[in-house]
Order: C-alpha cells, then structure tokens, then sequence
C-alpha cells in the first residue's frame, strides 16, 4: 500500500527518458466532463493517450433489466443526454417492432423533425464547446443563441428541454404544442440567415484552419476496424449513415444528402457536422407542413411484454449509431440488454489519431469527435 | 481643466517652497509611488470591467449588470472576494519564490511605468534611454513567470511556463525591432523627444508604409508578449487548465490578474506614444482652425483615448481568434514576423537617412 506522500512522490518524478505523464481529467475544461485521460508527453509532444472510463458510470444497462418496456427508455435520455430523444427512439422502435406495434403516421413525423431538431441542437453545442477547445469563445454564444430556440421548442412541446421523453411505445406522450410549426418555421429561418455568421467566424478563420487542417488523420480502414460511426466515420469517407442504409420512420420518405469528406482529418470533421445541420434544416423543410392528422399514439396493450427471442434496433444519433440489444425471456422486463453507443468507439481512436502531435492538437482531434461522456460510461 | 500640464510643476514648487530640497524630493517620491499604486488599482477596476463589456458587446450578450448602475462595481467586488479568499500554497511547493512570483510580475508592472508620458509634462522619469529601458525592464515579467511555473510543482504549471518562455523571448524581438522603427525616424530614445517629433503629425501618418508594418507587426508581438488570446498558450485553458497560474489562489491570482491588465495598458500606452503621437493631439499639415479646436481637447484625453483604442483593439483580437498551437506560434515568429521586421528596419533606415519622411 501506498501512503499518500509516496504516491505524490510517484507522480510528481519523471517518467521513463524523461517522459512526463499528466493526468487530463476527470476534472479538466476539454474533456467536458469526467474524462480521465492519462497522456505521456515528451516535452509538448504526445506519445501515448490512455483514456480511463467509469467515473460517471450509472450502470443503465443492468438498471434497465428491473425496469419495464415503457420505463427503460426514459433511462436512455440520461446517457447521450444531447440527442435523448434519438436515444429514446431508438429503444421505442425495438419495443415497437418486437411487439409489432402500428405507429401512426403523425407520430412518425413528428419524431422525425424533433430527431432532426435535437441533433441541430448536439451540433450548435459542439461546434461552441470545439471552438472553445481551440480558444475561440465567442463562438460558443452565437451557437447557443440558435441552440436556445431549440430547446425552447422542446420545453413547449415535450416540457423539457434536455431530456424530452416524449416518445412511447407506439406513439408519442401527448400532441404538439399548437405553437410548434410556427417556432420551427422561425428558428428554420433565424438559422439560415446565421450559419453564414459561423462562416465568418469559424470555417474561414485562418487560425482555425491551421489548427485543425491536417489534425488528427484518421483513414477510412482505421474508421471501419474502430468502430467509428456517425460523422466522424463519415468524415473519413465511410459511409454509414443509418438513416440512410436503415431508414426508419419517414427517412425514406425524405430528400437528404449524406454528407462524406475524405480528407479524415478534424477540418473534415467540422466540416460534415456544419453540413449535416444544413441537411436536418432540409429534412425538417420537407415535414413540417406536411404532419398528417390523426391520432399521436397508436393502440397498446396496458402491459407490454416482448416475445421471447433476441431484438436489435439502430438509430442514428448525433454521434453516430446507436443500437439496442435486448434479449427477451417474454417477461414484462428485459433479460440482458446492451447499448452500443458511438461515444465508445469514437473515443477508442482518439490514441490513434492523436499520439504523436502536440497538445493543442489533441484539444482539436478530441473536440471532433464530440465526445458525450455519460454516453461512453454508460 | 482635465489638464494635467501645470501640476507637476505646481506641485514641486509648493513643496521647495514649505520643506527644504532633500525632503521635497522624500515627498516627491512618496507621492509618485501613492500615484503609481492608485493607478495600477484603478486601471485593474476599468480594465477588467471594460473587458468583460467588450465581451459581453461581441458575444451577444449584456455583461455584468448587477453590481452597482451598469455593473461598475462588479469588479470591486470581485477584488473583495480574492481579497477575502484563502491563498492555498500546494504542500511540495517551493514556498519562497512561489510567494515571490506573483510580485515580480507586478513589480515590473510597475517600473513601466516611470517613462511614461501620460500627459504633457506630466511623467515620472524623463530617462535619455526611454525606450531601451521599456524593453529591457518588459523582458523581466518572463522571470516572474517561469518562477510561478517551476515553483507551483505543477506539471500544468510547468508547460505554461515553458511555453511563456519560448513565447516571450520570441516575440521581444519583433516588439523591439518595431519600436526602434520609430527611434529611428526620430533619432531618440527619449519618449519626450518621441513625442515632440510627432508634433506636427504622427509617426503612422508620416513614416509612410513601414511605419504602419511596424505598427502591425508591434501589436501582432505585443498581445504575444502579454500572452493575450490568440497567443494565451502559457494559460490555454482548454489545454493547460491554467498555466503557469493553475495552483494560484486568492490575491495571489489577482496579482497576476491584475499585471495582465497592467501589462497591456502599458504596452498600449508605448503604443500610442510611438506611433500615435501620445499626448499629442491630432494635426493635419496647414488646417489652422482644425488643429486649434483640437488643441482644447486636453493632452490627458488625448493619451488615455488612444492607449483604450489599442486596449480595445486587443481585447478585440481576444474575443475573435482561436488559440495558436505552439508551433504554430514559434514559427510565425520566426518564420515571418521577425525577417519582415529585420527588413522593415532596414526600409526605415532608408527612408530616414534620405529625408523622405514628412
């Protein structure tokens, strides 16, 4: 056992040919949460990242075995707390299809467009928070000024603005607001007429370009063998967006772009996420004046229970795909279930792509990938 | 009557007049340092709270507006709280220069400000080497610095401060070589004779393009020097939490909040006097009546209104530009800055030694 000097000592000396180990987090401003990264530094130079996880783990997945196919989905809002409602759909879709359970048209839509509000919303954030990893500040304000008209829909529709929970099993909680399509009107043309303020501010900053052109490279055959989904995989040239290869709800229905880079590097990641809300603002355009009449919830049994046998369902969150795993005895609650979420793999190739480069380089290849802690811990 | 042109000699008089020499010049000294020690308290009060107006003013939003009519007196109470917060000395520190890092930086703060005109005739040491001395004296805020970083046993601490060594050492000398522009066009390196030689325009107005690249070139090093966003690497706080001040607390940290601030005042106010005339009001060429109206603008006014134009204009670069990378920054020096201003120089020797000046 160490005493508590020995373990000052410990940490305080040199590492092996002078190597300096520094613990970044749990408590650090980039990691934007319990992130504990134990980086090797040769001077400024990065020579090996460790990322430590489980400061924030909840244990969701065992508390989801105790709890029934209607209450487990809201525990999902508490993991990817920035697309919850994605998070939410996702596990909604599994009891759907496991049970069989016809969805209504209105409900589908309106899943849609808030799916494709609340990854606008990840985006604004993570486009502030990645800017203030690079220095900027002032970025992070006009993101949140559009990100703030999104959550204010939210609160009137869901009557939250971070962890909705409007969605069950077989529809939605309650009907919309009879606000909603006249504030997403607004909030469509508030955001076009900024995005070009983020031009401005950000894409075409000389400083930011050179801070992020050529950081953090990451190939399409490292995307594919880490697991990467989401945008980042896309930004290296992978296409995987499920929207796209698994549509659910309406997305067959809609006219949208994946949107690819090639170039793999944190430019090309910025890149995608400004595009990819551009193309959320394309899908809403297309739904919101077009949400059928009709009832918000289809018809369910008081007790839902699924069949027994194993059930899989993929969305794709802000992040990236987010899949549920449940395996079913034919009780009222799951046997086992699993969440894969894209935090996870994503934040596996941050040694890979990072190791070898300067601090402020990493701020840059750790900032791209959007790194939502609670999602990775689970 | 905001003149501050008659006091200085007022006041001496007075004083050779009640007390005999020895103690006029024991008053004199007591009541310079009196001055010095207000005025770095007033300008940490006005420059904190204009920083976070101007913030608040870029980032869409309304800044302090509790404390007092328009949140004057946000910083005063801030002040109280570090004044009233334990300052923690982490247990494997080295105590002695940890405490004394804070004071060096200060300290040099403070020798600044001896050669500075604030208005006419109004300056505490009208030294022959001015400006020699203003970037001998600056390049000491480093020391302070890297004692803060060794002493704090702070691996964040020591990145910080390696950095800010790199850094500052770097950029010295582009902010020389743009300060001696001016002391060559002038042929002085006394601020006084600096000012009078813009009597009748100012350096950026007369000393043609290169006085404007050394202008550039002088705030680009200056917001380096004071390590001031988009060159903030010794603090970084996305990366190093930060910096070299992490294990700082209480009035410690103020200190060295509170240098920051003097810090770029001070650089501003060489600023303005070597390229925009300091004191000197603004004359175009043969404007009779023009140049009569501005001279009832007061001196004072005049040297306060261009130091805050720079101070905004930092404090503008800090709430626009991301942070450089550390190499980034070295070679910008290196690379860039310091070869342009090698033959910057060498354009104004020309143009000094042909007369082609106005």
């Amino acid at each position: 056992m160490y005493n508590q000097t020995e373990i000052l000592k410990d940490t305080s000396e040199l590492g092996a040919d002078g190597e300096l180990v520094i613990n970044m987090g749990p408590q650090h401003p980039a990691t934007h949460g319990v992130l504990h990264l134990v980086v090797t530094l040769n001077g400024e130079t990065i020579k090996k990242i460790e990322p430590h996880l489980g400061y924030i783990h909840r244990s969701i997945e065992k508390m989801c075995e105790s709890l029934t196919y209607r209450q487990f989905i809201y525990v999902t809002s508490r993991m990817d707390y920035l697309s919850s409602h994605i998070n939410n759909l996702g596990c909604a879709l599994l009891v759907e299809k496991g049970m069989a359970i016809e969805v209504p048209d209105r409900a589908k839509y309106i899943r849609v467009i808030l799916s494709e509000l609340t990854r606008i919303a990840s985006h604004e954030l993570w486009l502030g928070a990645m800017a203030m990893d690079l220095g900027a500040f002032t970025p992070f304000f006009y993101a949140f000024r559009e990100r703030e008209m999104i959550t204010d829909i939210m609160e009137d529709t869901c009557g939250a603005r971070l962890t909705m929970n409007y969605i069950v099993p077989g529809g939605l909680m309650y009907d919309l607001h009879p606000d909603f399509q006249k504030k997403v009107k607004a909030f469509i043309t508030q955001f076009k007429s900024k995005v070009t303020e983020y031009e401005d501010l950000v894409t075409n900053n000389i400083i930011f370009q050179s801070r992020t052109k050529g950081v953090g490279i990451l190939s399409a055959e490292d995307a594919i063998s880490y697991g990467c989904t989401g945008p980042v995989a896309r930004a290296s040239g992978v296409s995987c967006d499920i929207r796209k290869i698994y549509p659910y709800e309406v997305y067959d229905k809609v006219e949208f772009d994946e949107v690819i880079e090639t170039a793999g590097d944190s430019f090309a990641r910025y890149i995608v996420r400004v595009k990819e809300m551009n193309q959320s603002i394309r899908i809403i355009e297309q739904l919101i004046d077009n949400i059928p009449e009709g009832d918000f919830v289809g018809k369910t049994k008081n007790v839902l229970k699924l069949p027994k046998g194993e059930f899989y369902s993929r969305v794709e969150t802000a992040r990236g795909e987010f899949g549920v795993y449940v395996v079913s005895e034919g009780g009222t609650t799951p046997h086992r279930i699993k969440f894969r979420s894209p935090g996870f793999s994503n934040l596996s190739v941050l040694n890979h792509i990072a190791a070898g480069s300067k601090i402020g380089d990493l701020m840059a290849s750790m900032g791209t990938l959007d790194l939502v802690i609670p999602d990775i811990d689970r | 009557m905001f003149s501050l042109e008659g006091i200085t000699t007022n006041v001496q008089d007075w004083l050779l007049m009640k007390f005999n020499p020895t103690m006029a010049l024991a008053m004199e000294c007591v009541i310079v340092i009196l001055l010095a020690i207000s005025l770095f308290a007033l300008l940490g009060l006005v420059l904190v709270l204009m920083e976070r107006k101007v913030a608040a003013h870029i980032q869409i939003r309304l800044g302090p507006n509790r404390v007092g009519p328009g949140g004057m007196f946000q910083t005063v109470a801030d002040t109280l709280k570090l004044i009233m917060k334990e300052g923690l000395v982490p247990d494997m520190a080295d105590k002695f220069l940890f405490n004394l890092a804070p004071f060096v930086v200060m300290m040099v703060g403070m020798l600044l400000l001896a050669p500075i005109a604030f208005a006419k005739n109004f300056q505490i040491w009208d030294i022959n080497i001015g400006v020699l001395y203003i970037s001998s004296v600056s390049s000491l805020s480093v020391i302070g610095i890297l004692m803060a970083g060794w002493a704090s046993n702070n691996k964040y601490s020591l990145l910080g401060a390696m950095r800010s060594g790199a850094q500052i050492v770097s950029y010295e000398l582009s902010a020389g070589f743009a300060v001696l522009t001016i002391v060559v066009l002038t042929g002085s390196l006394q601020i006084s004779e600096i000012v009078k030689a813009q009597e009748n325009g100012w350096w950026i107005f007369k000393g043609h393009i290169p006085a404007i690249i050394a202008f550039v070139l002088y705030i680009i090093a200056v917001t380096a020097e004071t390590n001031r966003a988009p060159f903030d690497l010794a603090e970084a706080e996305s990366e190093l939490t930060a910096g070299f001040h992490t294990e700082y607390s209480g009035m410690r940290f103020a200190l060295f909040f509170l240098a920051e601030y003097i810090n770029i005042f001070i650089v501003c106010a060489i600023g303005a006097t070597l390229f925009f005339g300091g004191w000197m009001p603004l004359h175009i060429g043969n404007w009779a009546a023009f140049n009569h109206i501005m001279d009832y603008i007061p001196s004072s006014v005049w040297f306060m209104g261009k130091t805050f134009f720079l101070i905004f204009l930092i404090m503008w670069f800090r709430w626009t530009f991301p942070r450089l990378r550390v190499d980034q920054l070295l070679n910008l020096e290196w690379k860039y800055l310091l070869p342009i201003s090698l033959f910057n120089l060498l354009l104004v020797a020309v143009i000094a030694i042909l007369g082609w000046h106005f």
